[in-house]
């Protein structure tokens, strides 16, 4: 019997409000140190934390978004721990009664080596707001610890998933999705080198058929990559612990990313030790049905609509339409090229991801910093379907818009890019190349198909490239059977 | 429901509080007749009743999103035991 591994996340994502989430003060990144701790950050003694609006909005979005549960009444929280980092001596969180609970999230893991791609569920077992920690400098500061607390109170939303993830490669596509639904509907910046987008990943093993294993969990992943390289790791370590007689001790782990490994940071503590309690200081949270209508209202077109839209109104493949709306720039970009060139979204769809992805990945840019305007990609897509570009002269007209800038139809007027559709004058080029080359067309004729390639390469040649390939090859063909 | 010392203990570690066997004794003691009383009431049936979150029957009010805080470093600092370069120091703490 094979082992199977099973994965949760637990993802926090930053809200991306304009103050911290109890007080004030503001979460901007990169700020000097304690510049943003105001007193409640500080908890000086007599402040009362109030909760922020705008961060129980981005949850009720985010609820709403997974087709979750909205608590209309949720609780905050205690949790109890002794870390300069929180000077309290507790964060603020919520435990049993969470402001999200129950939603999904539908992923698709990519295809790998001969097995295919497919779609999955997976079950997001809840939401809850909470506040960050400030941060600890362990550097030199003649033995002792340097605090800054400009993150202590910055909003979060921690999301919890069931263990429904079998392999690293599902664990991934469900933080990519994840991560593009947060940004989707603009409740976070996503930015994961600046810490806004944070993975857990609670890893176990098991025979299938048997009960799940002690898993343990492994902190503070802040890049797809590693979050992939961290389980494998995990899952590999221990399959073989456990096959060399070893066992499991549930506990937290650390990745290491340069030695590619994991390494125990401590045991877990048991939840109790945490010893939660409802915050006295902060009122039950309640949310009308009217507040959660309201933000519905302005909710976006979510991308698994937009994708499913894709498929059945314009005609594309559930993959180009995954990769469309991976994020919400790059589709909304599809959709203005194609509104300059209706009708067209299979090549509008086919230079997106293809020419236009490669040309930002090499220059290190994203959809957002394209030098192209959707406009002007559309102005070319038009001239490639009424055939007045080749598809060699639009990579020119691509090139051109690309480094220079400019409008279709001119670059095409000014570089004479225009193919030749006229059936006469690409005749009689084509008799011209049969008469030269007497001995090929004999050869062609005998039965060496191969050489029509010859021939239009030739003729192709010979029009400068601007010879209507569908028509050439017709013409061509005719010609040449004599 | 009865409490060990060694609960006693457990919970005063866990609160960072240094007890003497002596103060172990009389929390034990005192923590045990709340747990007495604990232990009565649940004789009550309280199966139809929602537990309370707040002895306030009131709901949060909410403040809109807007950065009302400036920056006083200077002065919060002025009162701190230790500071370098805009950071708080405190006794290394390792895990």
């Amino acid at each position: 019997m094979t082992w199977e591994i099973v994965i949760g996340l637990e993802v926090h994502a930053q809200l991306s409000t304009s103050s911290k989430i109890f007080c004030g003060a503001s979460t901007a990144f990169g700020a000097e140190p304690n510049t943003q701790a105001d007193a409640v950050s500080l908890a000086l003694p007599g402040v009362l934390p109030v909760l922020n609006k705008g961060a129980v909005e981005r949850a009720i979005r985010f609820g709403l978004a997974t087709g979750a549960y909205i608590a209309p009444r949720s609780v905050f929280a205690r949790k109890n721990y002794f870390y300069p980092d929180l000077p309290k001596g507790y964060q603020i969180s919520q435990f049993d009664l969470p402001v999200v609970g129950n939603g999904q999230l539908v992923i698709q893991v990519p295809a790998q080596g001969n097995s295919p791609a497919y779609e999955k569920t997976v079950c997001l077992t809840r939401a809850h707001l909470e506040e960050d920690a400030g941060k600890s400098l362990h550097e030199d500061f003649h033995g002792m610890t340097g605090i800054d607390l400009n993150r202590a109170g910055t909003p979060l939303l921690e999301i919890v998933s069931e263990p429904d993830m079998r392999s690293a490669a599902e664990a991934v596509a469900y933080a990519k999705t994840l991560h593009s639904l947060v940004r989707w509907i603009g409740i976070c910046d996503g930015n994961m080198q600046e810490g806004s987008f944070r993975c857990d990943a609670n890893v176990s093993v098991h025979k299938s058929g048997t009960p799940f294993g002690t898993r343990r969990e492994i902190k503070n992943l802040n890049s797809f990559r590693f979050l992939e390289q961290a389980i494998n790791y995990e899952a590999r370590w221990q399959i073989e612990t456990l096959e060399s007689g070893g066992t499991i001790r549930q506990a937290t782990v650390l990745f290491d990313p340069d030695k590619g490994e994991t390494r125990m940071m401590r045991t877990k503590e048991e939840a109790h030790d945490y010893r939660y309690f409802p915050d006295p200081d902060l009122l039950p949270l309640e949310i009308s049905e009217e507040w959660k209508e309201r933000v519905r209202a302005t909710l976006p077109e979510l991308p698994q609509a937009r994708q499913a839209r894709y498929v059945s109104e314009l005609g594309l493949s559930v993959y180009d339409a995954g990769i469309l709306t991976a994020s919400r720039e790059m589709a909304d970009f599809f959709e203005a090229a194609l509104n300059e060139a209706p009708g067209h979204a299979k090549m509008c769809a086919n230079w997106l991801i293809g020419e236009i992805s490669a040309q930002l990945n090499r220059d290190g840019l994203d959809i957002a910093q394209c030098p192209i305007t959707p406009q002007q990609l559309g102005g070319m897509l038009k001239r490639i379907a009424d055939n007045t570009i080749s598809n060699s002269g639009a990579k020119e007209v691509f090139r051109t818009i690309w480094t220079e800038g400019g409008e279709a139809d001119a670059i095409i007027e000014a570089k004479g890019l225009k193919q030749v559709s006229d059936s006469g004058a690409i005749e009689v080029l084509v008799d011209e190349i049969i008469a030269a080359n007497a001995d090929k067309v004999a050869e062609y004729r005998s039965g060496k198909d191969k050489l029509f390639g010859f021939f239009v390469g030739l003729a192709m040649k010979a029009s400068k490239g601007k010879a209507n390939p569908a028509q050439l090859n017709e013409i061509l063909k005719r010609k040449l059977a004599g | 429901m009865s409490l060990s010392i060694d609960d006693v203990k457990k919970v005063a570690r866990l609160a960072r509080l240094a007890v003497t066997e002596q103060e172990a004794q009389t929390a034990h003691a005192q923590l045990s007749g709340i747990f007495g009383l604990i232990g009565e009431m649940r004789a009550v049936d309280t199966a139809a009743i929602e537990p309370m979150s707040h002895a306030q029957d009131v709901v949060q009010r909410l403040r809109e999103d807007r950065v009302t805080e400036h920056d006083q470093r200077e002065l919060f600092q002025s009162v701190a035991p230790q500071v370098e370069n805009g950071l708080y120091l405190v006794p290394q703490v390792i895990e």
